[in-house]
């Protein structure tokens, strides 16, 4: 994996041999400055902190982390619970992964501060099953937390009891969404559930619970540390601090890059990347992992990476997962490959997510292999706009999206797969 | 003979339910030390599951067959996991797995009569910076092209 090419939040420690060790975490500066602040004031002061900070949910959201804390209730003489999102599934997403295998002190950093802030004392990382070296460095990393008192009953001798523990998946994309992780840890099968309650209120076996990405958990550290100003003097007034994207596709130099938010995507394309591969042209970008709507070359033009620019261009940052397609590229078997990911992945709770994944993914392979037609085109909008909405999650609208995009800003392509005049008629539906 | 856990895995399936308030939330970390010890999960071993933590084996096995890495059949000793999603598929995985099943003569979900190898294709395994990917039992392989399967192939034995 390639190391990013600035250094500024979230990625410092990624170059430095053994990172991912508690002795090299120690060295740089880990578990002292901000736990110190942290401990130093309430829990309220450091909620305060992470609202001035302006930190966003970085799993996709994107919203404010500090917010979201403020909605825990008090005093409910329940348990309050800190789940970490590690479920990185979002095809295209893989920052996560780099932050787990050589930063997992950060994140337990991290997680110690979330844990504070809303006085929760139990935390479980529930982490994708596929990530094993993740899994190893991860578990190694609370081993030794806890053999340094920096997990247990006295964190740090400051009085405040927190136990960390990991529960890993076992292969399904939508325990990703919050509340299927909940179900998954609590129940086994993870079908997502209806909001209201928000888990913040009626969470993890019924108790108030905050579920954080690892990134959003991992830029704690230096918010604590350097303060809610410093974090800020990166990006834009609504979207402050650093992100990362992770980047992949027809480009010179995949990989994940920190950077500010509101950065230009062309220039992270052209520059950071090194450009297109085998000097093709750009068609297409993805700027936020495969659920949200496609760009075209022109939209990359005047894109920036922040949560306001990509809205104004008609997608979303999502989880920063960039994807770059080459001209040589079909749209229409690239959206396949996606809508099979979506039938697949669909937890078959809700009709129209069961049904619709299934059906679209059906009319496309029909089209790319036996041709279709222009009533093609409105079956499948049609069938995206009563998809949209309409279920308990939004792994539907996570494939609508994509779709109505797809066929608004590439039309030629799926009029080349068209059949011509005269050719059989509507073929056999696989 | 009925599955029961060794003595190491049945000392750690009681540090598992430790972790959590109920026992029933302990159901996927026990399937995967079902897994760990036995290779894969038998209705059989469902049963003693569910017996372990007060659920029906009906639940123990909506849970099993929800997740894609609980295998319910033996795989091969050297299981292979193409992603075949839009990264990796932009990088040439399609060509990838029409290599492995043409050298191995399997075709997905399928083993070797000699059970070295099984493969399947699996969606995103966050490596798509480095596509193409693909997993063999639990270690990723990156940046794949024909030579470098056909050499991790020769190494496995």
């Amino acid at each position: 994996m390639n190391a990013p090419k600035k250094q500024l939040v979230l990625t410092n420690r990624v170059g430095i041999p053994d990172s991912h060790t508690l002795a090299v975490y120690q060295k740089t500066g880990g578990y002292s400055k901000a736990l110190s602040k942290t401990f130093s004031q309430t829990p309220d002061g450091v909620i305060e902190e992470v609202k001035n900070s302006g930190l966003r949910g970085r799993g996709g959201a994107g919203f404010a982390c500090g917010m979201k804390w403020s909605f825990v209730p008090k005093n409910t003489g329940k348990p309050t619970y800190l789940c970490v999102n590690a479920d990185e599934s979002e095809p295209g997403t893989f920052k996560d992964r780099l932050l787990l295998e050589k930063d997992p002190h950060q994140l337990i950093e991290g997680i110690i501060i979330a844990c504070y802030a809303i006085n929760c004392h139990t935390a479980y990382i529930y982490i994708r099953g596929e990530f094993d070296l993740s899994y190893k460095r991860i578990h190694k990393a609370i081993e030794e937390a806890y053999a340094q008192g920096i997990l247990g009953k006295n964190v740090l001798g400051k009085n405040y009891a927190l136990n960390v523990y990991i529960h890993r998946g076992a292969g399904a994309y939508i325990c990703g969404e919050e509340t299927a992780l909940l179900e998954s840890i609590e129940e086994g099968k993870g079908q997502p559930r209806i909001k209201p309650p928000f888990p913040a209120v009626v969470g993890l076996f019924g108790c108030p619970t905050i579920i954080n990405n690892v990134e959003t958990l991992s830029a704690l550290p230096f918010i604590l540390s350097e303060g809610a100003t410093a974090y800020k003097k990166w990006g834009t007034e609504k979207s402050p601090g650093t992100k990362l994207f992770s980047v992949s596709g027809h480009i010179q130099k995949p990989g994940v890059y920190e950077l500010p938010l509101g950065y230009s995507l062309k220039k992270l394309i052209e520059e950071n990347c090194g450009g297109m591969t085998a000097g093709k042209k750009l068609k297409a970008v993805i700027p936020g992992g495969s659920s949200v709507p496609i760009l075209t070359a022109k939209d990359v033009e005047t894109m920036m990476l922040d949560y306001e620019s990509a809205i104004a261009h008609g997608s979303m940052l999502g989880s920063g997962g960039v994807i770059v397609m080459n001209e040589d590229v079909d749209m229409v078997w690239a959206l396949k490959n996606l809508t099979r990911f979506y039938a697949h992945e669909s937890c078959g709770q809700c009709t129209p997510c069961r049904e619709g994944t299934g059906w679209v993914d059906k009319i496309l392979y029909r089209m790319l292999h036996e041709g279709g037609t222009n009533e093609d085109l409105n079956l499948l909008t049609d069938i995206s706009h009563n998809m949209m909405g309409k279920t308990i999650c939004v792994l539907a609208d996570a494939m609508a999206m994509p779709v109505l995009s797809y066929i608004k800003k590439f039309p030629d392509d799926f009029r080349n797969h068209f059949r011509r005049t005269g050719s059989s008629p509507r073929a056999k539906v696989i | 003979m009925l599955f029961q856990f060794n003595a190491q895995n049945q000392k750690k399936f009681e540090e598992l339910l430790s972790h959590y308030p109920t026992k029933v939330a302990a159901l996927l970390p026990t399937l995967w030390l079902v897994q760990e010890q036995e290779g894969n999960i038998s209705f059989e071993a469902m049963e003693v599951v569910a017996n372990l933590l007060d659920v029906s084996p009906a639940h123990v096995y909506s849970v099993a067959t929800f997740y894609t890495m609980y295998h319910l059949k033996p795989v091969g000793k050297h299981h292979l996991q193409v992603c075949r999603t839009l990264s990796c598929a932009l990088m040439g995985s399609e060509n990838l797995l029409e290599h492995f099943k043409n050298k191995l003569k399997i075709n997905e979900g399928e083993v070797t009569p000699d059970g070295r190898f099984s493969l399947c294709a699996v969606e995103c395994l966050a490596s798509c910076g480095t596509a193409p990917a693909m997993m063999v039992n639990e270690t990723y392989h990156e940046n794949l092209n024909v030579q470098k399967v056909d050499q991790i192939l020769k190494e496995l034995k």
